[in-house]
């Protein structure tokens, strides 16, 4: 269970971005939160991913709850939670090619043997060919940035994962082909999901449940 | 303001109209030239040459510029070339030294108060406030007057007043790219703090941190010159530039041009050569900044 209680999270602790959001996500389901743009989605994305520390309230991993934030918090507590960010080209360190991109989390657990298996198995599951890997970003397209940069949330087989607007840059036919490996990934571990956007169609269709802003905040602006 | 010339007018950004080409690529090569006839003359003209730099000849002193002797003969009847390069010599090494010493320590003391930030990042640069308000030059002769004469208090001197502006252009290198998402990817895939300052931060600064070092191989080398012309610098009877302007001081005003002319010149162009080269490979790496790394 990933769980989200009464969190108040923004860059100033005079005027919260997000004020008293609760949220629980299930092993194996995937939920969808919807909310207009600036409302604070990515914020509480952010925190459920243990990088931003909340001004208050807690964020509960299997019932326990986490006390450190960032790179102070435990590393099975991080590692558990896979995040994908909106824009593959900020996300993505300019100087690492695609197969480096999606090794580094192992590299930087010290399983560094398993990188190459790992690294070609997940670039066949996200459609990415040998002469992409040797890329760097700014040689590929933001779509096949995107699908390095989901194999590299998935890399370390998190038990949750978290994809703020994922699909929000990318073409039909792209985000699709990341939604089936997002799923076909679930359907063999059983992670649960959090996606945060604002396309209704889009995460009516690919979750569970869909939770909009003004629930998860208990209709406080 | 005339219109004989409609189509510099859309081309606003140039400071000269769009008749005159940029002196960039001759601005180039020229630097490029002259660094590398510097270089060779250090490395190739003493060990070719077999020629003392120190051979005295009062026979011969102050002559002007000949066939025999090409930039003249000093006080003692010393020849002025192979002195200059001798000097240049001495120059280069203390400013190349120091300029490598103060990058190093620059990058290590701005990264590591980018990264840690908090109130190691406060601390640490209110010591640098506080260093960067004495006047360098002063701070550099009080470092020397620990010592006594030589290489290393000169290239220690330079150092320890030059790490300055590279450490607090690396802190906000990295506290740009602190706050990038690409930095929280990292954390989410579990690298520790070490890693990603090694593996991240360091590469990404790593242009900067090295242009900055080259543009203050030049400073140094001025650096130098000033101590060594204040007699605090290099001992006297080392030929370093400094030393050769501050020795000819006296003759200039008996009408001996050459003695002061020579080695200011060899101060002066391979400094505004390097400086020149370094500038160009700053507009090609931060076309917006270049106001912000003056030299």
């Amino acid at each position: 269970m990933l769980e989200l209680r009464a969190v108040t999270a923004g860059y100033d602790p005079k005027a919260p971005v997000v004020r008293n959001a609760s949220l629980a996500v299930a092993p194996g389901e995937a939920v969808g939160l919807l909310g207009p743009s600036g409302c604070g989605k990515s914020t509480l994305a952010r925190v459920a991913a243990l990088l931003h520390r909340p001004d208050s309230g807690t964020l509960l991993l299997d019932g326990t709850p986490v006390r450190r934030w960032r790179h102070r918090a435990p590393r099975e507590q991080r590692t558990a939670v896979g995040v994908v960010f909106q824009q593959p080209r900020l996300s993505a360190d300019p100087r690492l090619r695609l197969t480096d991109l999606i090794a580094e989390p192992l590299r930087a657990t010290g399983r560094r043997e398993e990188a190459p298996g790992r690294v070609a198995e997940l670039a066949a599951a996200v459609g990415l060919t040998p002469d992409l890997l040797g890329r760097r970003p700014h040689e590929v397209s933001d779509g096949q940035l995107q699908r390095a940069c989901l194999a590299r949330a998935l890399v370390l087989r998190p038990r949750w994962l978290v994809c703020d607007e994922m699909t929000a840059m990318l073409d039909a036919s792209t985000t699709a082909a990341l939604v089936a490996v997002v799923e076909e990934y679930r359907a063999a571990t059983g992670a649960g999901l959090l996606a945060v956007g604002h396309d209704h169609t889009l995460l009516r269709r690919w979750c569970d449940r869909t939770a909009h802003w003004e629930d998860v905040t208990g209709g406080t602006p | 303001m005339t219109c004989d010339a409609p189509a510099a007018q859309s081309a606003v950004w140039r400071s000269y109209g769009i008749r005159r080409r940029s002196t960039r690529t001759v601005r180039v090569r020229v630097s490029a030239a002259l660094v590398a006839l510097t270089v060779l003359a250090v490395l190739l003209v003493p060990p070719l040459a077999q020629l003392d730099q120190q051979a005295v000849d009062l026979a011969a002193k102050l002559q002007p510029p000949s066939r025999s002797h090409p930039f003249g003969t000093d006080d003692l009847g010393r020849d002025l070339l192979l002195r200059c390069v001798y000097g240049l010599r001495v120059s280069l090494l203390v400013g190349l030294v120091a300029a490598l010493v103060a990058a190093v320590v620059g990058t290590a003391v701005g990264a590591a108060a980018g990264a840690l930030g908090g109130w190691v990042d406060r601390a640490v640069m209110r010591v640098v406030d506080t260093l960067s308000s004495v006047p360098h030059l002063l701070l550099g002769i009080f470092v020397v007057a620990l010592f006594r004469p030589g290489v290393v208090p000169v290239a220690v001197s330079v150092a320890s007043t030059h790490w300055l502006s590279t450490a607090r252009i690396v802190r906000a290198e990295v506290l740009s790219l602190r706050s990038r998402p690409f930095i929280d990817a990292a954390v989410s895939g579990g690298a520790s703090r070490r890693r990603i300052a090694v593996r991240h931060l360091l590469p990404a600064v790593a242009p900067q941190a090295a242009l900055a070092a080259v543009l203050m191989v030049p400073h140094a080398m001025w650096h130098e010159s000033a101590l060594s012309f204040l007699g605090l610098g290099l001992p006297t009877h080392m030929a370093s530039l400094g030393n050769l302007v501050q020795g000819a001081r006296s003759s200039l005003l008996a009408g001996h041009w050459w003695p002061t002319l020579f080695p200011g010149l060899f101060i002066i162009v391979p400094t505004l050569a390097i400086a020149g080269l370094a500038g160009a490979w700053r507009e090609r790496i931060s076309p917006r900044r270049r106001s912000e790394l003056m030299l």
